[in-house]
């Protein structure tokens, strides 16, 4: 079969400081140059060599101004992931990635930037007086927000598996344990127990506060080139050994009426991912899973076949989550939840420290990385990136 | 109908016809207290939400079809935090997703009136209670749920 595995890899990474949102110091578009140079200077390579760019979910940063602003000899490839949330994540990695396989680009950069305060909240309603479209069948029911568009799909999962409270529990924990010894986490020195856990607000039945992820400001960027080349440079390159994205049959069928409804939309993306790459779920050290909501991890980390729907409540535990030696260490930086909403990008960036050895929760030994962008929107994508011994 | 009687407060988003048309039968349905949904002429599948092609046979040959006002549910959530200005101060409220199986198994959305405390029973009979806006500027109704059994 045709493969990206092995011809391409992340040769560094680079973000700006977290903050809370609306409370970045500078303006959206200055944060997504601050970690594009970060990047190169991670990597060891001149700006000046970057030709192209790939993002995901509307960023508004367009790389014709980012290559005017950073003085690039040439642009030779600009991509756009169609689709919200952070289901682009690991798309715009695989789209450049294919990019530098094809020819098209040499050195491309992947990033993500939002500046809250300077734009619109997701969590929050835009304040339009009418609904059209598929939003007139929810918002006058007060079906509006992310977290109540997918809290219907985590209902019907948990009911037709009889999975409780504590798997998703677990999940918000490793994501509050892993940040604690993250300086770089947002929620750095606010630990998280289980008794605040279960005291905590609701949101939308069945997410809690601590269910749903932050909001942040910041930015963040990963530069890609042909594995040959990322040898020669001055970080251990992270191989990509597979990508995938899209969805199931009618998945966007309108007022939810996707018939696969309580997915997190990876049953059909999961296996191109595991073929491409030649790999199973087995061979995996440490998975990075996309917290928009701790339900969308669950039904990702089973569909890409870590466990089964019955296993959930005895695999979903804070023991078995958490670096060094759980069965499954799972968002590793504190993710989402804990280290900063850079809309999943932070995760692909945990993923090469792993590699790396330099995470601040590293797995020993570390040679197979995961990430899982955006669950439950479409398209959604995930990834494999491997060291030199993964090959 | 007066707005007191509304199930959620004023101010909440109107619902509008989408400008290209596909959804006006179904606004202009429920007006009359009728649940009028897509059947394909060519093959005589269902579809819901709307679309400008049937996704069985591909035909364009739509026809609009009104159904029992009933089904059983699907799933539900119970929505807490505000999210939009008109919510503020509400009590928690119960959204349900309807399946509707004497037509192809379709779903929709409404609001669960009468919602009992905790636990929704997924599968439970419900009926449509059709809530009219009449003092809206164009009119419109909305379609809530309650539980039959």
């Amino acid at each position: 079969m045709r493969t990206i595995r092995g011809q391409v890899a992340i040769a560094g990474v680079g973000e700006t400081t977290y903050y809370k949102h609306g409370q970045a110091p500078e303006p959206e578009v200055k944060l997504a140059l601050r970690a594009i140079l970060a990047a190169c200077e991670d990597a060891g390579i001149d700006p000046r060599q970057i030709d192209g760019f790939a993002s995901y979910s509307n960023d508004r940063n367009d790389p014709s101004r980012l290559a005017a602003a950073l003085g690039l000899p040439e642009l030779r490839f600009s991509n756009m992931q169609w689709g919200g949330g952070g289901g682009g994540g690991s798309a715009a990695v695989g789209n450049a990635a294919a990019a530098i396989a094809a020819g098209y680009a040499d050195c491309v950069v992947v990033f993500r930037a939002l500046a809250q305060g300077q734009f619109q909240r997701f969590g929050a309603a835009p304040p339009a007086a009418t609904a059209s479209g598929e939003a007139s069948l929810t918002f006058p029911y007060g079906l509006i927000s992310p977290a109540q568009r997918f809290a219907m799909k985590v209902m019907r999962y948990l009911h037709d598996h009889k999975i409780g409270a504590g798997a998703q529990r677990a999940i918000a924990l490793a994501s509050y344990h892993h940040a604690q010894a993250n300086p770089r986490a947002v929620m750095h020195g606010r630990s998280l127990t289980a008794e605040a856990y279960d005291e905590s607000r609701w949101i939308v039945e069945p997410f809690r506060l601590f269910d749903c992820c932050m909001e942040n400001d910041g930015a963040a960027a990963l530069i890609l080139v042909s594995a040959e080349r990322a040898r020669d440079l001055r970080q251990r390159p992270a191989y990509l050994l597979g990508v995938a994205q899209g969805s199931e049959y009618r998945n966007a069928a309108r007022g939810h009426n996707a018939p696969t409804y309580a997915s997190s939309s990876f049953t059909t993306v999961a296996p191109h991912l595991w073929a491409m790459a030649g790999l199973a779920s087995k061979d995996v050290n440490v998975v990075q899973s996309y917290e928009n909501f701790t339900g969308g991890v669950l039904m990702s980390l089973i569909e890409h076949d870590f466990f089964a729907p019955e296993e959930a409540n005895e695999f979903l535990t804070l023991e078995n989550l958490t670096a060094p030696h759980g069965r499954l260490p799972l968002n590793t930086s504190g993710g989402n939840l804990a280290e900063c909403y850079m809309h999943g990008l932070e995760l692909q960036i945990e993923a090469v420290r792993q590699l790396r050895g330099a995470s601040t929760s590293q797995v020993p030994g570390a040679r197979v990385a995961m990430v899982i962008s955006g669950p439950m929107v479409t398209p959604v994508s995930s990834m494999l990136l491997g060291t030199g011994d993964a090959l | 109908m007066s707005a007191t009687t509304y199930h959620l407060p004023a101010g909440m988003p109107r619902p509008v016809p989408e400008p290209d048309g596909l959804d006006a039968p179904y606004w202009d349905g429920t007006r009359r207290d009728e649940l009028r949904v897509q059947r394909c002429r060519g093959c005589q599948g269902w579809q819901w939400g709307p679309e400008w092609i049937c996704h069985r046979c591909l035909s364009f040959d739509l026809d609009w079809t009104t159904v029992a006002p009933h089904g059983r549910i699907y799933s539900w959530e119970r929505a807490w935090h505000p999210v939009h200005p008109a919510l503020r101060g509400q009590r928690p409220y119960v959204i349900v997703l309807v399946e509707l199986p004497h037509a192809g198994g379709i779903r929709m959305i409404g609001n669960l009136l009468d919602a009992p405390e905790g636990d929704i029973p997924i599968g439970a009979p419900v009926a449509a209670v059709f809530e009219p806006h009449d003092d809206a500027a164009p009119p419109f109704t909305l379609v809530h749920w309650r539980k039959t059994a």
